[in-house]
């Protein structure tokens, strides 16, 4: 009984830290401009795709995805500020929630009509079988998404507050203009938040792939989390959203093992409201 | 997209309807009207359908010799029992949705004048569709619709040849007992079921029908098709370890229990997948090597050489250049031809004789195209001799395994997964 408990606790704490991973790039964009990127999900599922295409066309692995997904959904990002955030960012509230869902939804049907509905998986050779360790099983695939996870959330969060960069950056999301009169360039700043979300979000989306299934509408699924992580740990932390990917996770696993999956939603959202009424903020957002 | 579709068909249906014309200005033909998705999320499944249902014209009006000897209908010349009148099927688009299924409904009995209806898939949209065929009094066919509800509303004009779930649970409790009786172990079951209503109601029909037959149904699990993450329940599954356990979910819930199960090095002796997710040929085409020994079931299996099933899949792969016919294809061509049995023996283009000749159908096993043992409505339209094939995945495709009679192959337990 003990060992499975463990178990579920250790499958939770790695889920956790992949949700924190996919989480990183919405807080980084809410925390740097106050624009909440609907396309957060189709992001990771461009990411998830580009995994699909360079192992199905080249038979390559993650070794070969992640940093081409990195590219490739930063580029994504970066032109999505130029051509659309940065225009709608002078209108009201509203055009900007309309902006980026209509960027989700001209990525998802995009997605439908280059790659069909079909749902498409990675073999799950690719990262190396599950191993046993002192009783508890980890699987290759999640492992390594955890442990990078781990890795790029704890990177950007000393990016942002140990570099004259991050410093730069955070000016920028407090006060745009007194940034601009102490020499540094609004714009490009933000185009630089885009691009490391953009970064962080395609290495999470070729990792993912490895061990979830891909399909038009998995943002949509995953969305839905990455937005609770993110509200849940404070807007902009990135350090929040770890430790909220953690606790959503080991909360999930635990309470779908204990009581039942159909109730674990309930427990996570019941938790969620609680930390919001106590913390408005996020565990770790500024008030 | 939808334009062009509709736009075909009717472009088709015109061209059809003067290829008649034409050809055989004195003979009379028979229009029967087909509400299918042909657009929207489900076009694939109803453009196969129409594939298959088309085969089946074709081989009334125009006969096949090999045919001819088992099935009475398929001497060619249209429609004996009608001095030979040829049938024409029309094609609507119910577009996925339940409104533009009870539209073209309305304009197929009232623009088209058809005297029979056939559809819907979705099991919603044949809920609006056949309501309308029931105030007008056509009757309504449906082929492929599972939804309980659809025969327990009173209707005249309703008749559904599809096994239902009740029908699956005893075909899954019979395969059971009999494993049991080979002396395998099967002293607990488990049902991981999606929670909305196909999960939920296959689910407890099954429960239901273990429990009568002395199987015992030891964990139940439900959860949402659109979860992230099924490590928690398969790990219940784990410390449990039943010996049976029957899945009924989805696609992407296929997927991730099936990846789930290896991670957690975790397999039942015997894994039960009801149809659906397990079946989707995405599922099929790349998850097949972990799925080894899977058993599920098909109303579908193409059989030995020279019987119905196998001569008809060879027609569509003629037609198709090479897919076979599925669990749904197959299913919506054996409800075309009951349609077409019941107006040739109605003799008469006037519906309520056609209601009269479906109510008094009785086709036996060796006329069907899919596992059914023949074709025999209750007092509320339901086939009563709906049964399915117990299929087993072997090597990347379902082969039929039970009942013998109509197996293609042997049952190897237990169950091998990767």
């Amino acid at each position: 009984m003990s060992m499975t408990l463990l178990q579920v606790v250790v499958s939770g704490l790695l889920l956790g830290a992949v949700y924190a991973l996919f989480s990183s790039g919405l807080t980084l964009i809410w925390g740097m401009m106050n624009v909440v990127n609907f396309a957060h999900g189709d992001f990771v599922m461009l990411g998830m795709y580009t995994a699909v295409v360079i192992w199905t066309a080249l038979g390559g692995g993650p070794w070969a995805s992640v940093p081409v997904a990195a590219i490739l959904i930063a580029t994504l990002g970066v032109v999505s500020y130029f051509l659309l955030v940065r225009h709608i960012m002078k209108g009201p509230m509203l055009a900007q929630i309309l902006g980026t869902f209509g960027l989700a939804l001209f990525l998802r049907y995009a997605a439908f009509w280059t790659f069909g509905a079909n749902f498409k998986t990675l073999p799950d050779t690719l990262v190396g079988h599950s191993f046993v360790l002192a009783g508890i099983r980890f699987d290759g695939p999640r492992l390594l998404a955890g442990v990078v996870g781990l890795v790029v959330t704890l990177l950007l969060h000393l990016m942002l507050t140990r570099t004259a960069m991050g410093s730069r950056m955070l000016a920028v999301s407090e006060d745009a203009t007194a940034a601009q009169l102490m020499g540094i360039r609004p714009q490009r700043m933000q185009a630089l938040a885009w691009a490391l979300a953009g970064a962080a979000t395609g290495i999470a989306g070729a990792l993912i792939a490895t061990f979830f299934y891909t399909s038009p509408t998995v943002g949509e699924t995953l969305a839905i989390v990455a937005f609770v992580t993110v509200s849940f740990g404070g807007f902009g932390s990135v350090l929040g959203a770890l430790v909220a990917g953690l606790i959503i996770g080991v909360v999930e696993s635990l309470s779908a093992y204990l009581i039942g999956p159909v109730y674990k939603d309930v427990i996570v959202y019941v938790l969620f409201v609680l930390v919001l009424w106590f913390r408005p903020q996020g565990l770790m957002g500024k008030a | 997209m939808l334009t062009t579709s509709r736009r075909t068909i009717l472009l088709g249906a015109t061209l059809v309807a003067l290829g008649f014309a034409t050809a055989a200005a004195a003979q009379e033909t028979v229009k029967i009207g087909a509400v299918y998705p042909l657009s929207g999320n489900s076009a694939s499944a109803g453009e196969y359908s129409r594939k298959a249902m088309e085969v089946g014209v074709d081989v009334i009006n125009n006969g096949n010799a090999e045919l001819a000897k088992i099935m009475p209908l398929a001497k060619g010349g249209g429609l004996p029992g009608l001095k030979g009148a040829k049938i024409q099927l029309i094609f609507a688009d119910n577009q996925g949705t339940p409104a533009a299924g009870q539209n073209q409904t309305l304009r197929l009995i009232s623009e088209e004048k058809v005297v029979a209806l056939i559809g819907a898939y979705q099991s919603g949209i044949t809920l609006t569709a056949s309501a309308i065929a029931e105030r007008y009094g056509i009757p309504f066919l449906t082929p492929e619709s599972v939804a309980a509800n659809l025969t327990e509303r009173g209707f005249k004009w309703f008749f559904r040849t599809t096994p239902v779930a009740v029908d699956f649970a005893r075909a899954y409790s019979k395969f059971l007992r009999e494993q049991k009786a080979a002396g395998r172990k099967v002293d607990s079951v488990a049902l991981v079921h999606e929670n909305t209503e196909y999960g939920n109601s296959v689910a407890s029909v099954i429960a239901e029908v273990f429990g009568k037959d002395g199987l015992s149904v030891t964990q139940n699990i439900a959860y949402s098709a659109n979860s992230t993450d099924v490590q928690p329940q398969v790990l219940q599954l784990k410390e449990k370890n039943p010996d049976v356990v029957i899945f009924i979910s989805y696609t992407s819930d296929a997927i991730l229990y099936t990846k789930t199960m290896k991670e957690l090095n975790w397999k039942p002796g015997i894994m039960i997948a009801d149809d659906a997710g397990f079946n989707d040929p995405s599922f099929v085409k790349t998850m097949a090597p972990m799925v080894e020994g899977l058993v599920s079931r098909s109303a579908f299996a193409s059989g030995k050489p020279g019987t119905v099933p196998y001569i008809f899949n060879e027609l569509y792969k003629k037609k198709t250049g090479g897919d076979d016919l599925d669990d749904v294809s197959a299913r919506g061509l054996e409800g075309f031809l009951v349609l077409a049995d019941a107006i040739n023996r109605a003799g008469s283009t006037d519906p309520a004789k056609i209601r009269d000749a479906l109510k008094a159908t009785d086709l036996k096993a060796d006329q069907m195209v899919t596992g059914y043992d023949g074709v025999k409505f209750d007092d509320k339209g339901q086939n009563i001799l709906g049964s399915s094939l117990v299929t087993q995945m072997r090597g990347g495709q379902y082969v039929a395994i039970w009942p013998k009679d109509r197996a293609t192959a042997d049952v190897i337990l237990p169950y091998k997964g990767w």
